[in-house]
C-alpha cells in the first residue's frame, strides 16, 4: 500500500480555470516521486493540497487524498490539521523567507515540537542538536543560537531540512528547495535530502522543474501539463525512452553541456498544440 | 581594432552592507580583485561563476552601471572607467544590457511600444515607430504586443520585449545577465535560439552572464571563470568543458545535474 | 491570483463610487451653499430656538435638521460648512503633497548630500510637539484660513517626505531605472520618469489621507477657537457649540459630526479606491 495516494484531484480557482484535471499518483514509503512540469503546470499545487496549505482562491472540485490509509478530504478541519501535522512536513522553496528573520534558530526548529507534538524542551532541543550535526552543520549548539540573516543561503537551506525531519515526518514535500541556490550548492542539497530520505525511509514528493534534478534523486516521476498528468513512469524508464510527445519535447529542452547539439530545443508548436488539444478534450469529457 | 573591449587590472568596491557602522563612512569591501580580458569584435563570451563571484558586478562595469575603484576599461579605445555620467551619455547607446528579472527591469506603467521607444527618442533616432515595429519583429513578437503591459506577457515574451529594447538602439556591444535564469528550459531554449540569431544577424558583441554552464556551452565560443572576485579560466568553451583546469569549473562542471539516471546522487 | 485581483476590482468599484458620490455632492454643496441652503446660516431667531429636526415631534418643517440654541438653521450651517472644510483641504492637502513629495522623491532618489539635509530636516521637524506647534503658529499669525492651512502644511509635509523617500529608495534599486541609465536617461529624467509613475499611486492615498486630516485639524482648531472668526459656520465649531447643548438638543452636535466623519471616511476610501483603480500592475 502507498504511503501517499492521490486519487482523481481536480482543483480549480474559485469560479476561474481548472488548475488540476484528475490527477492521480502513488508515494510508497522511502520512494522519491517527482513532479515536473513547466511554470503553471500545477506541480506545486499538488503538493500544496496534500498539506492543506493551498491559497484561499483555489477550491478542490473532486478527489481523494490518501495519506497513511486515511482520505484527508474527508477528515473535518482539525482533524485534517493533525493528521497532516503529524505525519508530514515541507521543505520550502526559499530559504530566505521561511525562516522568520526575527527568531534564532533553535526555537524555529523546536517550538513546533513542544507546542504542537508535546516534547519536552529538553527533548525537543536534544533533537534539534542531533539534526543539524545529520545536515552536516559544524557547531550545531552555536548556529541554533544565532539568528537567519547571520547563515548563508546553503545554510538556511540545511536548517530548514532538518526542521522538516525533526517530527519523523513519514511524508515529505520538497517544492522546488533549490531552485534559489548555486549549482554546486544544489548538488549537496540535494544529496543531503536524498541520503536522509533514505535512511529515514521517508516517502518524498519532489517539485522541480528540472529533469536534470528528478534523474539525479528520484525513482518515480510525473509529467504535468496544464494541471494533467501526461505521463506517469520511473525515472529509468522515462529517460531511457519517453512515452507522451510532451514529455519528449521537455526532456529535449533539458540542458545537457555532454553534447552541445543535444538539449535546449524549444518544445515544437506541433507538440504543444497536441498536447492542448489532449487537455481540450479532457474538459470537454469531464464538463459535459 | 579587433577588440572591443580591452579591460586591465579592474578592480571595483562596493560599501559593505552587511557591517554598518554608527558613525563614519561605510566599510569598503572589494568586489573585482584585478581583472584583465578582452573581448574580441563579434564575440560571444560566456561569464560564469557562484553567487559572489562578481559577475554580475563585473556585467555592471563594463556597462558603466557601477564606477571601477582603479583599472582600465577601454570601449572601442576609449576608457570608460573614469568618465563622468555626461561624458558617458553619448557613448551609452553603444553599449546596452539585458537584464535578469524582465519585470522588474520593465517599468510597470509603461506599455512595451513606449519601453521600446523611450531609448531611442532619448538619444534622437528618427522614424521611431518603425524602428520600434522592426525590433517587435526582430525577436518574434508581433506588432499586437505594443500596447500590451509587461505583466499581461509571459515570462519568456518579456524577455523579449528586453532583448528588443536593447537591438533598437543598434549597440556594438549587449550584456545580458542571467537572462534565462527565471524561464521554463523551452522558453529558455526559445530565447536563446533568438539570441544567438541575432547575434550573428547584427554583428553583435555579446558578453552572457549566467551561472548555467549548460547554458553558456550552447551559446558562447569564449568562457570565463570568475570565484571570488578574480578569473579563474578564460579559454574557449570546447576547451574548457573538455579538460578544465581550474579545481572551481570542475566542480561547477560535476554540480550541473545532467539528465542521467545512471549515476543518481545518493 | 486572479481571484483576489478581481475581488479588489470589484471592492475598489463600490468605494470609488460612494466616496466620490459624498465627496461630489459636499462640493457642490460647498459652491451653491447661497442657492441652495434653506436659511441664512447665520440668522439668530431666539424663538425658534433648538427646533428639532423634522420628523421629530414638535419640528418646524422650514428647519430640515433643527436649530441651534440661538435658531441658526443645522442644514444650513453645515452646508456652508463645507466651503471651509473643502478649502482646508484640497488647498492644504495638495501643497503639502507637493512639498512634502518632492523633497522626498528628491532625497529617495538622488541620495547623497540631499538626502543628507532632507533627511536630517525631517528629523529636526518630528521632534516638534505638532499640536503645540499649530497652536504656537496661529497664535503668532493670528487666527483665520490661511494660517490654518499654513500650519497644516508646516507640520504635515514630513509625513509625505518620509513615506515618498522610502518608496523613492525602494523604486530606485529596480533594474529598470538601471535600465533607464543603460539607455542614457540622465538623473532628473528617471527621476520623473521611472520613478515618479511607481510612486504616484501611494502619492494619491497619502494626499487623500491628508485631505482628510486636513478637514479634522480644522475641525479641531475651530473646535478650540482658533480657527476663523466665529461668525463664519465651521463643523468643528458647530460640533463645540453642540457639545454644550447635547442633553437638550442632540441634533446640533450630532448633525456636523455624522457630515465630518463621512467626510474624512469618503477621503480614505476614495484613495484607496484610486490607487486599486489606476494601478496597471494591479488592473
Amino acid at each position: 500500500m502507498s504511503y501517499l495516494s492521490i486519487r482523481n484531484l481536480s482543483l480549480r480557482l474559485k469560479k476561474g480555470p481548472a488548475l488540476l484535471r484528475r490527477v492521480s499518483l502513488e508515494v510508497a514509503a522511502g520512494e522519491v516521486r517527482g513532479l515536473v512540469g513547466e511554470s503553471g503546470a500545477g506541480k506545486s499545487m499538488i503538493g500544496k493540497a496534500v498539506l492543506g496549505i493551498l491559497p484561499p482562491a483555489v477550491e478542490i472540485t473532486g478527489g481523494e487524498i490518501f495519506l497513511d490509509g486515511v482520505d484527508l478530504l474527508r477528515l473535518a478541519p482539525r482533524e485534517r490539521r493533525r493528521k497532516i501535522g503529524a505525519t508530514a512536513a515541507l521543505i520550502p522553496q526559499d530559504p530566505l523567507t521561511a525562516l522568520n528573520p526575527s527568531h534564532r534558530i533553535g526555537p524555529q526548529i523546536t517550538d513546533r515540537l513542544v507546542d504542537i507534538l508535546g516534547w519536552t524542551r529538553a527533548k525537543a532541543e536534544a533533537r534539534a542538536v542531533e539534526l543539524l550535526a545529520e545536515v552536516q552543520i559544524a557547531d550545531p549548539a552555536r548556529v541554533l543560537r544565532q539568528y537567519p540573516h547571520e547563515l548563508s543561503g546553503g545554510m538556511r537551506q540545511r536548517i530548514l531540512i532538518a526542521s522538516a525531519f525533526a517530527a519523523e515526518p513519514r511524508l515529505i514535500v520538497a517544492d522546488e528547495p533549490t531552485t534559489a541556490l548555486d549549482v554546486t550548492v544544489q548538488k549537496q542539497i540535494l544529496r543531503l535530502i536524498a541520503g536522509m530520505q533514505a535512511r529515514h525511509g521517508t516517502a518524498l514528493l519532489f517539485v522541480t522543474h528540472d529533469l536534470g534534478v528528478v534523474s539525479k534523486v528520484c525513482q518515480r516521476l510525473s509529467v504535468l501539463y496544464s494541471g494533467m498528468v501526461v505521463e506517469d513512469a520511473t525515472v529509468a524508464d522515462f529517460f531511457a525512452a519517453p512515452k507522451h510527445p510532451y514529455s519528449a519535447a521537455l526532456l529535449a529542452a533539458t540542458p545537457r553541456y555532454t553534447d552541445p547539439s543535444a538539449g535546449l530545443n524549444p518544445v515544437p508548436e506541433a507538440v504543444i498544440a497536441a498536447v492542448r488539444a489532449e487537455v481540450a478534450a479532457f474538459d470537454k469529457a469531464h464538463h459535459g | 581594432m579587433a577588440d572591443l573591449y580591452q579591460v586591465e587590472n579592474l578592480r571595483l568596491s562596493l560599501a559593505d552592507m552587511t557591517q554598518r557602522r554608527a558613525f563614519g563612512p561605510a566599510t569598503q569591501v572589494e568586489i573585482l580583485k584585478g581583472l584583465s580580458f578582452t573581448l574580441p569584435r563579434g564575440s560571444v563570451t560566456g561569464i560564469v561563476g557562484g553567487s559572489g563571484s562578481g559577475k554580475s558586478t563585473l556585467g555592471r562595469a563594463l556597462v558603466r552601471l557601477l564606477a571601477p575603484s582603479s583599472g582600465a576599461i577601454r570601449f572601442d579605445g576609449v576608457d570608460l572607467a573614469h568618465m563622468t555620467e555626461a561624458q558617458l551619455r553619448p557613448l551609452r547607446r553603444r553599449f546596452q544590457m539585458i537584464f535578469q528579472d524582465p519585470m522588474s527591469s520593465l517599468n510597470p506603467r509603461h506599455r512595451i511600444a513606449t519601453l521600446i521607444a523611450e531609448p531611442l527618442r532619448l538619444h534622437r533616432f528618427d522614424a521611431i515607430p518603425a524602428r520600434v515595429a522592426r525590433a517587435l519583429d526582430q525577436v518574434g513578437l508581433g506588432s499586437a504586443y505594443a500596447n500590451r503591459f509587461p505583466h499581461e506577457l509571459s515570462g519568456g515574451q518579456r524577455q523579449r520585449v528586453g532583448i528588443a529594447r536593447a537591438i533598437a538602439l543598434e549597440p556594438d556591444f549587449i550584456l545580458a545577465d542571467e537572462i534565462v535564469s527565471g524561464l521554463d528550459v523551452s522558453s529558455q531554449a526559445q530565447v536563446l535560439n533568438l539570441l544567438e540569431r541575432l547575434v550573428a544577424e547584427l554583428g553583435l558583441t555579446l558578453a552572457f552572464i549566467s551561472h548555467d554552464l549548460s547554458v553558456i556551452r550552447r551559446l558562447c565560443q569564449r568562457t570565463l571563470v570568475l570565484q571570488h572576485g578574480r578569473i579563474v579560466e578564460d579559454r574557449p568553451t570546447a576547451d574548457l568543458f573538455a579538460a578544465p583546469e581550474a579545481d572551481y569549473t570542475r566542480a561547477l562542471l560535476e554540480a550541473i545535474p545532467l539528465p542521467d539516471p545512471s549515476q543518481p546522487w545518493v | 491570483m486572479l481571484d483576489g485581483r478581481s475581488l479588489t476590482r470589484r471592492r475598489a468599484g463600490a468605494r470609488l463610487w460612494l466616496s466620490g458620490l459624498w465627496l461630489g455632492a459636499l462640493c457642490l454643496a460647498a459652491i451653491f451653499a447661497p442657492w441652495i441652503a434653506p436659511k441664512d446660516p447665520l440668522a439668530q431667531d431666539l424663538f425658534s430656538g433648538r427646533l428639532p429636526p423634522v420628523w421629530v415631534h414638535g419640528a418646524d418643517p422650514g428647519f430640515l435638521l433643527g436649530t441651534d440654541s440661538l435658531g441658526r438653521d443645522v442644514l444650513s450651517r453645515i452646508l456652508y460648512g463645507a466651503r471651509i472644510a473643502l478649502t482646508v483641504a484640497v488647498v492644504a492637502g495638495s501643497v503639502t503633497c507637493l512639498i512634502g513629495a518632492t523633497l522626498g522623491l528628491v532625497a529617495g532618489f538622488l541620495r547623497g548630500w540631499v538626502d543628507m539635509v532632507v533627511s536630517r530636516l525631517i528629523d529636526i521637524w518630528m521632534a516638534f510637539p505638532p499640536v503645540l506647534f499649530s497652536i504656537l503658529l496661529i497664535a503668532v499669525l493670528g487666527p483665520g484660513l490661511f494660517s490654518i492651512i499654513l500650519a497644516i502644511v508646516v507640520i504635515d509635509w514630513t509625513r509625505f517626505a518620509r513615506v515618498i523617500r522610502a518608496e523613492a529608495m525602494a523604486q530606485g534599486a529596480m533594474d529598470y531605472v538601471a535600465s533607464a541609465r543603460v539607455a542614457g536617461r540622465g538623473r532628473i529624467g528617471t527621476m520623473l520618469r521611472e520613478i515618479l509613475p511607481n510612486v504616484l499611486p501611494t502619492i494619491t492615498v497619502l494626499l487623500t489621507l491628508e485631505m482628510g486630516i486636513a478637514v479634522i485639524v480644522e475641525a479641531i482648531l475651530s473646535f478650540v477657537n482658533l480657527s476663523i472668526s466665529t461668525d463664519f459656520p465651521t463643523w468643528g465649531g458647530m460640533i463645540a457649540e453642540g457639545r454644550t447643548s447635547v442633553h437638550q438638543a442632540w441634533w446640533v452636535l450630532v448633525f456636523p459630526l455624522v457630515t465630518l466623519f463621512l467626510t474624512v471616511l469618503a477621503f480614505s476610501q476614495l484613495g484607496e479606491g484610486l490607487k486599486d483603480r489606476f494601478d496597471p500592475v494591479l488592473r
